[in-house]
C-alpha cells in the first residue's frame, strides 16, 4: 500500500532532532518508524507517523521546513531471503529505489519495507507479478 | 625620486590654476560631447560656463553608480567609438555591471599614474616587478602592468593566484616587487610556512608589496612586513576614476597622495551632499580632469576618507586622502571584487524556486577572504530526497562563481535561523578582521 511519509529538514546540529520531536509528542504523535539522512550541514528525518496530517499542521505552525510524499510499504516474511526476493525483483525490472528503511511489526513474524520511487505505480505492478504482497493495512499505523 | 617632479612637486597656488583650467575643459567636454551629462546638468540648471572657480564645482550634479548601470554599457562614453581603444568593466550581471572606456590618451594617462605609484615606492627602470593582480576586465592587472612598463621595469605579467609559481618566479627571475591584494600576500606567507618551510623569502631579492583592491589596516601591513621582511605599499584607486593609480603611498607610509592634477577631489556629507570643509571625514567624490572617453564628473565613490595637506617628507604637493576606512553604502570587496548585496539577491533568484531569504557571512581565514552563503530552506526548496538539496547547493554555487567570480560555500538552513532585526533579515555578517 501506498503510506504516506512525512520528511523533515533539520541542520545537522545539537538540539535540532529533539526541537522536531518535542512539536511531535506536543501533539500527541506517534511515530511508527523513522530514519535519518545525514549530509554534513543538513539532515532529512523521515518518518511514518500515526496522523501525517496533524504532524504535518503542528510542524508547518512551529515554522518547521517539512513535505508529505507516498511511499511504498511491502510486507515481508522476517527469514533469510525475503528481502532479496524483493529488491531482485525491482533489479529485473530497472527500477531504482532512491532510498529504502524497515520496521518490525508488533505482532507476527512479518517485516515492512518502505521504499521510495519516482515511480511506486511501476514498483507495485512489478511486485504484484512476482507475487509478493504488498501491505493492505499496518495495523500499527492505524493503532 | 619622482616620476614626473613638476607636478608632483608643484606649488599649490600654481595647481590650483591647472586644476580650474582642466575642470573647465572636462566639465565643458562632458556636456559637449555626452548626451546624459548634458541633460543632467541642463536639468539641474547648470551651465559649463558657469564654472568660474573651484568653489563652483558644488554647483555641479553628481554622477553615481546608479547612472553608470542605468547607461550601460557605453551610454556615458564621450568620444567617438572609434577612438575608444579599451574598456573594463566591474563584475555583475548584465543589469549591475558598470563600464569604463580609455583613448589612447587616457591609457597613456593610467599608466603614467601608475608609475609615479611605483617611484613612490622606490622603484626605478632597475626593478623587476611581478604583477599578480587579475588581468582582464578588472583594472588591476593591466593597470599596474602598463604603469611598470611606462617606468621601464621589467614587468612579469603573471596574473591572480598560483602561488606555487609565484614563489618559484621571485626566486628565479629575482622579482624585486609584487602587486596584489594585501591578503592575497599574507596568503602567501601561510602557504610558505605550511607548504615550503625550505623557501626562505628574505633571500629572495623582493623587498615590496604594490598592494590594493581592498580595504588593510595598519595591523595587516605589519604583518605583511614582519612575516615577509618587504616594505608594504597601499596603491588606491576606482574604475569609474580610472584604476589603480588614483592615489599612492610614499616612503612616510602615512596618508595617499591623490594625482590632483588629473583627478580633483572634494570631500562631501553623504548624508545632505554639501562639500565638506579640508581635514573632515565624508565621502569622496572624483572628477576626472583630463580623461577623454569616459570623463567621470563628481563620481559619488561611497568611499569614506578625509583629505589633507601637509608638508611631506617625500617632498610631494600633492594632497593627501587617509586610507580609506569605510563606506556609506552597502558595497562589499571580496577578494578584490566589488559586490553588492543586491547581486546577491539576483543570483538566489534566478536558481529556480530559491525564495531570497539569504544571509552572507564574510570571514577571514588563513588570510584570505571566505565567504559562507546561508539560504534558509522553506517547502518549495525542500525535498525528501539529499540528491536534489545537494543539487540545489551546487546550482547556487555554480551561479555565484559564473556571475561574481567568486567561490562560496553554500549552507542551507532552516526557516528562521537567519537573525531579523526589526522583521528585516540581516543580510550581511562581516567577521572580517582587516
Amino acid at each position: 500500500m501506498n503510506v504516506t511519509q512525512l520528511s523533515v529538514f533539520m541542520e545537522n546540529k545539537p538540539g535540532h532532532l529533539q526541537g522536531v520531536l518535542k512539536t511531535l509528542a506536543d501533539a500527541n504523535i506517534n511515530i511508527v518508524t523513522l530514519t535519518i539522512a545525514e549530509t554534513s550541514d543538513f539532515g532529512i528525518l523521515r518518518m511514518i507517523v500515526n496522523d501525517p496530517d496533524k504532524a504535518k499542521k503542528v510542524l508547518q505552525e512551529n515554522r518547521i521546513t517539512c513535505s508529505v510524499t507516498d511511499v511504498l510499504a511491502v510486507e515481508l516474511d522476517d527469514k533469510p531471503g525475503s528481502l532479496f526476493k524483493a529488491i531482485d525483483t525491482f533489479t529485473k525490472n530497472r527500477l531504482n529505489i532512491e532510498y529504502m528503511y524497515a520496521f518490525t511489526e508488533k505482532r507476527g513474524d512479518k517485516a515492512v519495507m518502505i521504499f521510495r520511487f519516482d515511480n511506486i505505480e511501476a514498483a507495485k505492478k512489478a511486485l504484484a507479478q512476482e507475487g509478493i504482497s504488498i501491505v493492505k493495512k499496518i495495523d500499527i499505523i492505524g493503532a | 625620486m619622482y616620476f614626473n617632479k613638476e607636478i608632483e612637486t608643484m606649488p599649490l597656488k600654481k595647481m590650483k590654476e591647472l586644476q580650474l583650467e582642466r575642470l573647465r575643459w572636462a566639465v565643458g567636454h562632458a556636456y559637449k560631447n555626452n548626451a546624459f551629462y548634458r541633460k543632467k546638468f541642463d536639468d539641474a540648471g547648470f551651465k559649463p560656463e558657469q564654472l568660474k572657480t573651484l568653489d563652483d564645482m558644488r554647483r555641479v550634479p553628481f554622477l553615481t553608480k546608479q547612472d553608470m548601470r542605468d547607461n550601460y554599457p557605453f551610454g556615458l562614453f564621450s568620444m567617438p567609438m572609434e577612438q575608444v581603444v579599451r574598456v573594463h568593466s566591474s563584475s555583475g550581471t548584465t543589469g549591475n555591471a558598470t563600464v569604463v572606456g580609455y583613448t589612447k590618451k587616457d591609457v597613456d594617462i593610467f599608466a603614467e599614474v601608475v608609475a609615479r605609484c611605483l617611484v613612490a615606492y622606490g622603484a626605478t627602470e632597475k626593478d623587476i616587478i611581478q604583477v599578480a593582480y587579475g588581468y582582464g576586465l578588472f583594472t588591476g592587472g593591466l593597470g599596474l602592468h602598463y604603469g611598470a612598463e611606462k617606468l621601464g621595469a621589467l614587468t612579469i605579467p603573471i596574473s591572480g593566484g598560483n602561488t606555487e609559481r609565484q614563489l618559484m618566479l621571485i626566486r628565479d627571475f629575482g622579482t624585486t616587487m609584487i602587486c596584489c591584494t594585501p591578503s592575497y600576500l599574507l596568503n602567501v606567507a601561510d602557504y610558505i610556512e605550511k607548504k615550503k618551510p625550505d623557501y626562505d623569502i628574505r633571500k629572495t631579492k623582493l623587498r615590496a608589496g604594490v598592494l590594493g583592491a581592498e580595504p588593510w589596516s595598519e595591523n595587516m601591513r605589519k604583518e605583511i612586513e614582519s612575516r615577509l621582511g618587504i616594505q608594504a605599499y597601499d596603491i588606491y584607486g576606482l574604475s569609474e576614476v580610472i584604476g589603480p593609480g588614483v592615489s599612492c603611498e610614499c616612503s612616510e607610509k602615512s596618508g595617499l597622495h591623490v594625482h590632483e592634477d588629473h583627478f580633483y577631489v572634494e570631500i562631501i556629507d553623504p548624508e545632505t551632499g554639501d562639500p565638506l570643509p579640508e581635514g573632515e571625514k565624508g565621502e569622496i567624490v572624483y572628477t576626472t580632469l583630463t580623461k577623454e572617453a569616459f570623463p567621470g564628473i563628481r563620481y559619488r565613490s561611497r568611499d569614506i576618507t578625509r583629505i589633507y595637506r601637509e608638508p611631506c617628507k617625500c617632498g610631494r604637493t600633492l594632497v593627501k586622502m587617509e586610507k580609506v576606512t569605510g563606506r556609506s553604502d552597502d558595497m562589499l570587496i571580496i577578494r578584490g571584487v566589488n559586490v553588492f548585496p543586491s547581486q546577491i539577491e539576483n543570483v538566489l533568484m534566478e536558481v529556480e524556486g530559491t525564495e531570497p531569504h539569504y544571509q552572507i557571512i564574510l570571514d577571514r581565514k588563513a588570510a584570505l577572504d571566505d565567504v559562507e552563503i546561508m539560504v534558509e530552506v522553506n517547502e518549495k526548496l525542500f525535498s525528501d530526497e539529499v540528491k536534489v538539496l545537494d543539487d540545489l547547493k551546487r546550482r547556487i554555487g555554480d551561479r555565484f562563481r559564473s556571475v561574481l567570480g567568486i567561490s562560496a560555500t553554500i549552507t542551507l538552513v532552516e526557516p528562521m535561523t537567519i537573525a531579523r532585526s526589526e522583521g528585516k533579515a540581516v543580510r550581511v555578517v562581516d567577521r572580517r578582521k582587516i
